[in-house]
C-alpha cells in the first residue's frame, strides 16, 4: 500500500535535534558545566546541612513545623514516620532526595512565580509560555534526561533540572491563574488610589493570589518527589538510587522500603504545604 | 470654580473605535453604529461642569453609560474623545506617572461591591491610599483612624472585613476614599448593594459628612430617591447621553423629555410610600397600670395632648388624652383602664400615603400603626407624613 503522502520527503527532525544539541554543546557546554559546578556546591552543601543535624532534632523541627502549620495528628504522624524511615537505614539517602526536592522546588519557585506572573499580564508571553508548558509536562521525561547530560555532566545537577522541567509548570500556571482571578473591582481599587505596578502586585494581586499560588507550590513538591527516582537514572543518587538499584538486582524488599519512604516524605511535604493556602483564609473564617 | 469639567466625552468600547466615532459625529444612533460596526458606544458626547463643593449625581438605568462616564474620569477608563479637565489640569493628555499622582491626592473613589481587600484588617484597608502615598505607619494609621472615626467605626479598626456587615464593609468604603483627604469623592452606586433600611441610614451619614468635609461629589445611582436626597444637581443619563440636568426641582418639575418624565412618574410619592416608610417610632406609650401622673408628665415633656396606651407586649389598647388624665389624677385614681378611649384611628403597615390622606386630614390624634395581631408598629404624625410626601424619608423603624 502506497499512500499520498508517501511522497513527500521525510522531515529530519531528529537529526537536526542531534544537530542542535552538538551546536550548543560547543558553543556553550563550558559554561553550562561552570554552572553546574556551582549548583552541585549549593545543593551539597544542603545535604551535608540536612545530614549533619542530629536526626532527633530535625524530627522534633519538623514535628513541631507540623503541629503550628497543620494539628496534632499530622504531627504525630510526622514523627512516627519520619523514625520509621530512621529505624530502616534510610535516613542519609532519605536527606539527600529531600535537599534536592527542597533546591528543585526552590527554583521552580524562583523562576515559576515571574514567569507566571508575566503570563498573566502579557497575553503575548501567555501565548508563548502556554504550549511551552504543555511541551514540559507531557514530554516523556527519558527525552529530556539524556541530552542533559552533556551539558551538565552526570549528577545532582541535570536531576534537578529536570526535576524543574516537570514540576515547574503547575507553579507558573497556577500563578498565572491566581492572578487572573483577582476581582476586576479590586483592581480598579488598586488603580483608582494610584498605585503602581509594583504596589498593584505586591498590595493587592499577590496577596489575593496566594492561596492559588501555594496550590501550585505544593503540585510542584509532590511532582518534584515523584521525578526522584526517574532522576536517579543519571546520578541523582537519594532515595530513587536505593530503587533503582532494587531493581537493577531485582531486590523487592529493598526497592519497597525506599518506595515507602518517598511516600512518607510526600504525605508530610503534602499536608504542611497544603495548610500554608488554609491559613489565608482562616482570617475570614473567624 | 469648576473643579471637574467635561467637555465633549466620547467613549466608543471595541478594537476599531474611528469608524465608530465617524459614525456617530454624523449622528447615527448607538444601535446603528453597533450593527455596521461593532462597536460599542459608552459615553456620547456629554459635557458637564462640576463646581467645588458640589454633589452632582449622574443617575440612570444599567447600561446608561453613567459607570463607564464615572471612570473616566479618574482615568481607568480611557475616553475615546473629548477633555476632562480635573482642576485645571487635563486629564486626557497625562502620563500614567501624572495620572497616578492626580489618583492619589485629588480623588477618592468608592465602589458598588465595597471593593475591599480581604487579607487586610479595616485599618489596613482605609490606610491603603496612604500607604501607596508612601506615607510613614504612624502617620497613616493617625490619619486612617480619624476617618475610621468619622464613619462611625471606632473600635472595629482589627477586625476583618469579611467580620462586618453591608453596611459597615461601605463605611469601610467611605473611609477609605476619605482617608486621603482627597478633594473628589467619585462614588460608584455605593449603596446600591445594601438593603433600604441600611441604605437610608448610610444617605443620612453621607450628607453629614458632607456638611462637615464639603468634597465634591460624583455619586452614581439608577434610584431617583437616592437621587433627589443626595444631588445638589442631578444629570440624568440614557444611551450615553445626558438627557438632562438640572436641581432637583427642576427635573421633578419640568422634565424635559418624555423619558425623565416616565422615570419622574414612577415617584409619585403619595402611592410609592407606605405608612410603614414615614411612621416615626412610637416612643411615648403607656400601659393601664401606670398612673395618670406618669401619663400626665410623658404629655407635658414631649408637648403632646394625647398618649396610645398598649399592654406590656404591645398590643394596642387605645389613647387618653390629657383632660381625661387631668381629672382622673384629681380624683385619686391610680389606674387608667377607665379612661382608655377605643376609639384610635388605625392603619396597617402597607397601605399607601394616598389612602391616608383624608383620614390624616380629619384625625385629632395620630394615627396608629397596628399589625395583624394588634400591635402597635408605629406612629403616624403629620409631620413625618409631609416629609414623607416631600421625598424626605426618615428612619422610622424601631
Amino acid at each position: 500500500m502506497s499512500s499520498m503522502m508517501d511522497s513527500i520527503p521525510p522531515i529530519p527532525l531528529g537529526k537536526w535535534t542531534d544537530q542542535a544539541i552538538d551546536y550548543l554543546q560547543a558553543e556553550w557546554g563550558e559554561s553550562t558545566q561552570a554552572f553546574a559546578t556551582g549548583m552541585e556546591e549549593l545543593i551539597k552543601g544542603l545535604q551535608g546541612f540536612l545530614i549533619n543535624m542530629p536526626p532527633e532534632l530535625l524530627i522534633i523541627i519538623f514535628g513541631l513545623l507540623a503541629w503550628w502549620l497543620v494539628n496534632k495528628k499530622t504531627a504525630l504522624f510526622t514523627i512516627i514516620g519520619l523514625m520509621f524511615i530512621y529505624n530502616i537505614g534510610l535516613w542519609k539517602v532519605s536527606m539527600d532526595t529531600l535537599a534536592l526536592v527542597i533546591g528543585a522546588v526552590a527554583l521552580c519557585m524562583l523562576i515559576g512565580i515571574p514567569l507566571g506572573i508575566l503570563a498573566a499580564k502579557n497575553t503575548t508571553a501567555h501565548r508563548i509560555i502556554s504550549p511551552v508548558l504543555d511541551f514540559m509536562q507531557t514530554l516523556p521525561a527519558f527525552v529530556y534526561l539524556l541530552p542533559a547530560i552533556p551539558f551538565f555532566g552526570l549528577g545532582v545537577v541535570p536531576a534537578i533540572l529536570t526535576t524543574i522541567v516537570f514540576a515547574m509548570p503547575p507553579v507558573i500556571r497556577l500563578t498565572d491563574l491566581g492572578l487572573k482571578q483577582v476581582p476586576e473591582e479590586l483592581v480598579e481599587l488598586g488603580k483608582s488610589f494610584g498605585s503602581t505596578f509594583l504596589q498593584m502586585l505586591f498590595k493587592i494581586e499577590l496577596p489575593l493570589a496566594r492561596a492559588s499560588i501555594l496550590a501550585g507550590i505544593n503540585q510542584c513538591i509532590m511532582l518534584s518527589l515523584s521525578m526522584v527516582v526517574v532522576a536517579a537514572m543519571i546520578g541523582a543518587k537519594g532515595l530513587g538510587g536505593v530503587v533503582w538499584t532494587a531493581i537493577q538486582q531485582l531486590k523487592m524488599g529493598m526497592g519497597f522500603e525506599a518506595g515507602v519512604a518517598i511516600v512518607i516524605l510526600a504525605i508530610i511535604l503534602d499536608r504542611i504545604t497544603q495548610n500554608l493556602g488554609k491559613t489565608t483564609r482562616r482570617e475570614n473564617d473567624i | 470654580m469648576a473643579i471637574i469639567k467635561v467637555e465633549h466625552l466620547i467613549k466608543i468600547y471595541g478594537s476599531d473605535t474611528d469608524k465608530a466615532l465617524k459614525l456617530l459625529n454624523q449622528g447615527m444612533d448607538n444601535e446603528s453604529i453597533k450593527k455596521q460596526t461593532k462597536q460599542v458606544v459608552g459615553v456620547r458626547d456629554v459635557s458637564f461642569q462640576v463646581e467645588q463643593g458640589e454633589s452632582f449625581v449622574i443617575m440612570g438605568l444599567s447600561g446608561s453609560g453613567k459607570s463607564t462616564l464615572l471612570r473616566c474620569l479618574n482615568g481607568l477608563i480611557k475616553a475615546t474623545a473629548g477633555k476632562i479637565i480635573i482642576d485645571g489640569q487635563e486629564l486626557t493628555g497625562m502620563s500614567s506617572r501624572q495620572l497616578e499622582e492626580l489618583r492619589r491626592k485629588k480623588m477618592g473613589m468608592v465602589f458598588q461591591r465595597f471593593a475591599l481587600l480581604p487579607h487586610r484588617t479595616v485599618l489596613g484597608n482605609v490606610g491603603y491610599g496612604l500607604e501607596v502615598q508612601g506615607i510613614a505607619r504612624d502617620k497613616r494609621d493617625q490619619q486612617a483612624l480619624q476617618a475610621i472615626e468619622m464613619v462611625g467605626l471606632k473600635g472595629w479598626e482589627d477586625s476583618y472585613p469579611a467580620n462586618l456587615s453591608g453596611g459597615m464593609q461601605q463605611r469601610v468604603g467611605i473611609a477609605r476614599a476619605l482617608a486621603t483627604d482627597p478633594d473628589i469623592l467619585l462614588m460608584d452606586e455605593p449603596f446600591s448593594a445594601l438593603d433600604p433600611l441600611i441604605r437610608q441610614e448610610m444617605q443620612d451619614e453621607l450628607l453629614e459628612i458632607q456638611n462637615k468635609l464639603q468634597k465634591t461629589i460624583i455619586f452614581i445611582t439608577h434610584d431617583l430617591d437616592e437621587a433627589l436626597k443626595i444631588g445638589e444637581r442631578i444629570a440624568l443619563m440614557k444611551d450615553g447621553k445626558i438627557v438632562q440636568m438640572g436641581q432637583p426641582e427642576d427635573i421633578l418639575l419640568s422634565p424635559a423629555t418624555e423619558y425623565v418624565a416616565r422615570f419622574v412618574e414612577n415617584v409619585n410619592y403619595s402611592r410609592a410610600l407606605t405608612a410603614s416608610s414615614v411612621m416615626v417610632k412610637a416612643r411615648n406609650v403607656v400601659h393601664p397600670k401606670d398612673g395618670p401622673m406618669t401619663a400626665l408628665h410623658i404629655m407635658e415633656k414631649f408637648g403632646m395632648s394625647s398618649l396610645f396606651v398598649t399592654d406590656r407586649p404591645g398590643k394596642l389598647l387605645g389613647y387618653i388624652n390629657a383632660d381625661d388624665a387631668y381629672e382622673i389624677a384629681n380624683q385619686g385614681i391610680r389606674q387608667l383602664d377607665t379612661i382608655i378611649k377605643k376609639d384610635a384611628p388605625v392603619t396597617q403597615p402597607d397601605t399607601p400615603l394616598c389612602d391616608l390622606l383624608d383620614v390624616m386630614a380629619h384625625t385629632k390624634v395620630p394615627v396608629a400603626v397596628i399589625d395583624e395581631t394588634n400591635h402597635l408598629k408605629g406612629v403616624l404624625v403629620r409631620g413625618s407624613v409631609i416629609a414623607g410626601l416631600a421625598g424626605e424619608r426618615r428612619e422610622t423603624y424601631e
